[in-house]
């Protein structure tokens, strides 16, 4: 026994994220955590990595008492975390990144050849050696920054990598260099536990597995004596016959064209028509340009070249379409259209990037959730508090939007949401609002299973009341079980949609590694 | 027994948790007490009397009014330098509209639109030429102390104030209204903000700003206009604490407020204001002008020299924000 940890609880405030959990890690194993949203796996593993202390039960690593104090105490212990929510220094390079904190010097001075040295091998352990070059982390994506964290673990000659939810931004490429990489630390004697809601990961990946439920570890056993539905009853407490539910839609006319949209970088060429009552998918590797194509055609990036359209729809409430300023707005427009436009217009973006781009954490749930409707509860330009709090009721219950707490406090910061619950109040902003065209860049990050399938359900009844959805993702079965066409992006080419039926996996990837155009 | 321990172990958290979070919402109080409470004993005739508590009070009022400003400016994220030259410039312009033979309201109301203007102008070249709000205002600061001694020809102003020293008077007339009318409007205006803060669409528009800028942009908040209203409401006050300075000095003195600002920001901060925006509210930032008010009178009365006075705000300064630090550091580990 390598990690022994009984009876954990811990509570915020009235929150009880953590009631009684246990939790045994033998050496050399890939250990799984799995559970619903917010059903403390965060939590137990910060009370591991000594980011947050426990208030009661015991720990043991190795067979000695084991009480951290602080981060740097744990890792002194041999414990590497990887967080949920990204730590790095944007403005850093990836080779400073990667040594933070344990800076090699030399003579007192910071020894860079050293840094590169040590930073080279981590990565060449993930295959993205030429990661090594970058020079600022915040210019890169989501998907090598994940591999950033994964490669400083790594360096921390750790006898525990813990890593939370490390695949939920990675490309499948780099999930096979990091699913590599935990092979080898297995070999090398080191324990990984493993936080996902991909639960054919933990299938693939995982020796032995633990589920939490409200708090509470209520299964443990063997990957190899267990199923997909075996996990997910033990999750949720009951099956999921239909993970992706069908509801009927029929495509009616056109909401959204694109023709020849070009952004400062990326996309190159994109042309599209999104017809209403319609979900178009949008797949491709990580950094082919589809985020970016998102935000150009919602005016966060400038449009260098071609043509946004969209559709005006009869009945759209009077009170808002006062607001686009000129006809040409719905027209061309080679700046593009700020975001308060594109909304008046009726077309929403939930961003990939919740903590940067898409929650204010420091704000009240409640405000989150209706920060772009503020006006449609308002009186006189009060905000109706009751308001926000009915729309919070009825997102909360469709969504399961939860926290170990008797209710859900509106009035609570975003922050104290785990982090799939954030991801749900940033998708319940936009379901909430009056638009017509919805823009979903990974929709479903971070989501448990059950809430997935409620989302599947929820998307195929928009579009079965005539909204228009473009659904980026890099999970291709959800791509394949929810959308109506597919569309490929291959270097910031898009490439012309082909519907669900005529495709498969494979297809999907060869058109993304720009193999053989269909 | 065990159980005891444990739901007696994870009450003392809540509780520890609790008094951190209070002492954030209490501190400035606690703080306003202990000084009020300090002077009163050393000098308790002196400076309990009803005169002395007058004249607090009607010293606040420029502090006050500015720190009500910098308060949605604090929140939106940004800072505001130029406001103790916007309160020169804005007294000066009242004067010299009097000296020029315009009546009290034309007087008044030039010098409020100013203070709007110049705040709107801040507002304007900080979105427009997006430079950060430090560099902009404090160009600005710069521009208006020159313009004020400009309009004044680099001296004071004299004009009949034609009753408009009522205002600020410490005894007023009616004597029924206690503290001066300057006062009265410090609190009401006051109450009003703090209503606008927390209560209307561009009060949470401006947390959202200073929370995450790039997030309000994303959720279709016009950010750069309801930046420009935040400084234009900031040079408003500017503009009625300038106005009411000249009612006060009954000249229009363009060396007037000099360096105010940084008692401005100071009350904000006390207040519980965070230059990284995102928080602070309108009652810590009025506490935070009172507790400076109450800090320089004691120490003038009991002969403290300016120099200690200026060693405890420094520190109370600093306290503050290491309350601020620690309260942050427990809400996110
Ligand atoms: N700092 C905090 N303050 C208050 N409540 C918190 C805080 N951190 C976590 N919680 C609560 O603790 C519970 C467990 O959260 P945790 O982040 O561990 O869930 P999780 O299992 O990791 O979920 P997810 O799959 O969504 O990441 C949640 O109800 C959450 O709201
Ligand atoms: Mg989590």
């Amino acid at each position: 026994m390598l990690l022994a940890m009984h009876g954990i609880r811990k509570r915020f405030g009235a929150v009880c994220a953590l009631s009684g959990v246990d939790l045994r890690v033998l050496p050399g194993e890939v250990h799984a955590l799995i559970g619903e949203n917010g059903a403390g796996k965060s939590t137990l593993m910060k009370i591991l990595a000594g980011v947050l202390s426990p208030d009661d039960g015991d720990m043991r690593l190795a067979g000695a008492p084991y009480h951290p104090t602080g981060p740097r105490g744990a890792q002194a212990l041999g414990i590497a975390m990887i967080h949920q929510e990204l730590n790095l220094a944007d403005d850093l390079g990836v080779v400073e990144n990667i040594v933070l904190g344990r800076e090699p010097r030399r003579l007192g001075w910071f020894d860079r050849k050293a840094a590169v040295q040590r930073a080279r091998v981590a990565l060449a352990r993930l295959g993205r050696e030429e990661l090594v070059d970058n020079k600022r982390i915040g210019d890169l994506g989501p998907g090598p920054r994940q591999l950033v964290e994964v490669a400083r673990a790594l360096t921390l000659d750790a006898r525990i990598v813990v890593m939370d939810e490390p695949t939920s931004s990675l490309s499948q490429e780099d999930t096979e260099h990091l699913f590599a990489a935990i092979t080898r630390l297995k070999q090398a004697g080191v324990s990984v536990i493993y936080i996902s809601h991909f639960l054919e990961e933990v299938l693939r990946i995982a020796d032995r597995y633990t589920v939490l439920r409200d708090g509470r570890s209520v299964h443990t056993g063997a990957v190899a004596q267990t199923s997909e539905p075996m996990l997910v009853r033990h999750m949720v407490g009951r099956a999921i016959d239909e993970v992706f539910p069908r509801v009927e839609h029929t495509p009616g006319p056109p909401l959204l064209s694109l023709s020849n949209v070009a952004g400062t970088r990326l996309p190159v060429n994109a042309s599209l028509t999104l017809y209403r009552g319609e979900i178009l998918g949008l797949f491709g590797l990580i950094g082919a340009g589809r985020s970016e194509l998102l935000r150009v055609l919602y005016g966060l990036d400038p449009v260098r070249n071609g043509d946004v359209r969209v559709a005006h729809v009869a009945g759209r409430d009077a009170e808002r379409a006062h607001d686009v300023p000129s006809p040409r707005a719905t027209g061309t427009g080679v700046h593009g259209r700020a975001p308060w436009v594109r909304l008046a217009q009726g077309v929403g973006l939930l961003s990939e990037n919740r903590k940067d781009e898409g929650l204010a954490l420091t704000m009240t749930i409640a405000d989150n959730l209706t920060l772009s409707h503020l006006s449609h509860g308002a009186r006189f330009g009060f905000v109706s508090r009751a308001w926000q709090r009915e729309r919070l009721r009825r997102w909360a219950d469709v969504l399961a939007i939860r926290t170990g707490g008797p209710a859900l406090d509106a009035n609570a910061p975003v922050g104290t949401l785990s982090g799939g619950n954030q991801q749900k109040v940033a998708l319940a902003r936009l379901l909430d609002m009056d638009i017509h065209v919805l823009l979903l860049d990974e929709p479903t990050r971070g989501i448990d299973v059950g809430s997935k399938t409620e989302i599947y359900r929820l998307i195929g009844e928009l579009a079965a009341n005539g909204k228009a959805i473009l659904f980026v993702s890099s999970y291709v079965p959800e791509l394949l079980g929810v959308c109506d066409r597919i569309a490929v992006m291959h270097r910031g080419t898009l490439l012309p949609a082909a519907p669900v039926a005529d495709l498969s996996e494979a297809t999907l990837m060869t058109q993304a590694t720009g193999g053989a155009k269909t | 027994m065990a159980a005891g321990k444990r739901t007696q172990d994870s009450r003392l958290t809540t509780v520890s948790d609790r008094l951190v979070r209070m002492l954030k919402w209490l501190g400035p109080f606690l703080a306003l007490a202990l000084v009020i409470a300090l002077f009163a004993g050393l000098a308790p005739d002196r400076f309990l009397s009803t005169y002395n508590l007058k004249t607090v009070a009607t010293q606040t009022v420029i502090v006050g009014l500015g720190a009500l400003g910098m308060t949605f400016v604090v929140i939106s994220g940004g800072i505001d330098l130029s406001v103790g030259s916007l309160i020169a410039l804005c007294s000066v312009i009242t004067a010299v509209a009097l000296r020029a033979g315009h009546g009290p309201m034309t007087a008044v109301l030039l010098g409020v639109s100013s203070g709007v203007l110049a705040g709107a102008v801040n507002g304007l070249l900080i979105t427009g030429l997006r430079i950060v709000p430090f560099i902009v205002t404090l160009g600005t600061m710069g521009i208006a102390r020159g313009l004020a001694k400009y309009l004044a020809d680099e001296q004071k102003v004299d004009a009949d104030a034609l009753g408009l020293s009522g205002l600020m008077a410490k005894s007023p007339d009616p004597a029924w209204l206690l503290v001066a009318p300057g006062v009265w409007l410090l609190l009401g205006l006051a109450v009003i903000s703090a209503v606008v803060l927390k209560r209307t669409v561009f009060g949470v528009h401006t947390f959202a700003i200073g929370s995450n800028e790039a997030t309000a942009h994303l959720c279709g908040i016009r950010v750069n206009r309801t930046k420009v209203l935040i400084y234009a409401l900031a040079g408003l006050f500017a503009g009625l604490a300038g106005v009411l300075q000249y009612c006060r000095l009954t000249v229009g003195d363009p060396t007037t407020a000099l360096g105010k600002e940084l008692d401005i920001i100071a009350a904000v901060v006390i207040g519980g204001g965070s230059l990284a925006g995102g928080s602070g509210g309108v009652l810590g930032s009025l506490i935070g002008a009172f507790l400076m008010a109450f800090l320089a009178n004691g120490c003038t009365l009991t002969g403290v020299p300016n120099y200690v006075q200026e060693i405890i705000i420094g520190a109370i300064i600093v306290a503050a924000v290491a309350i601020d630090a620690l309260r942050q550091h427990r809400d996110s580990p």
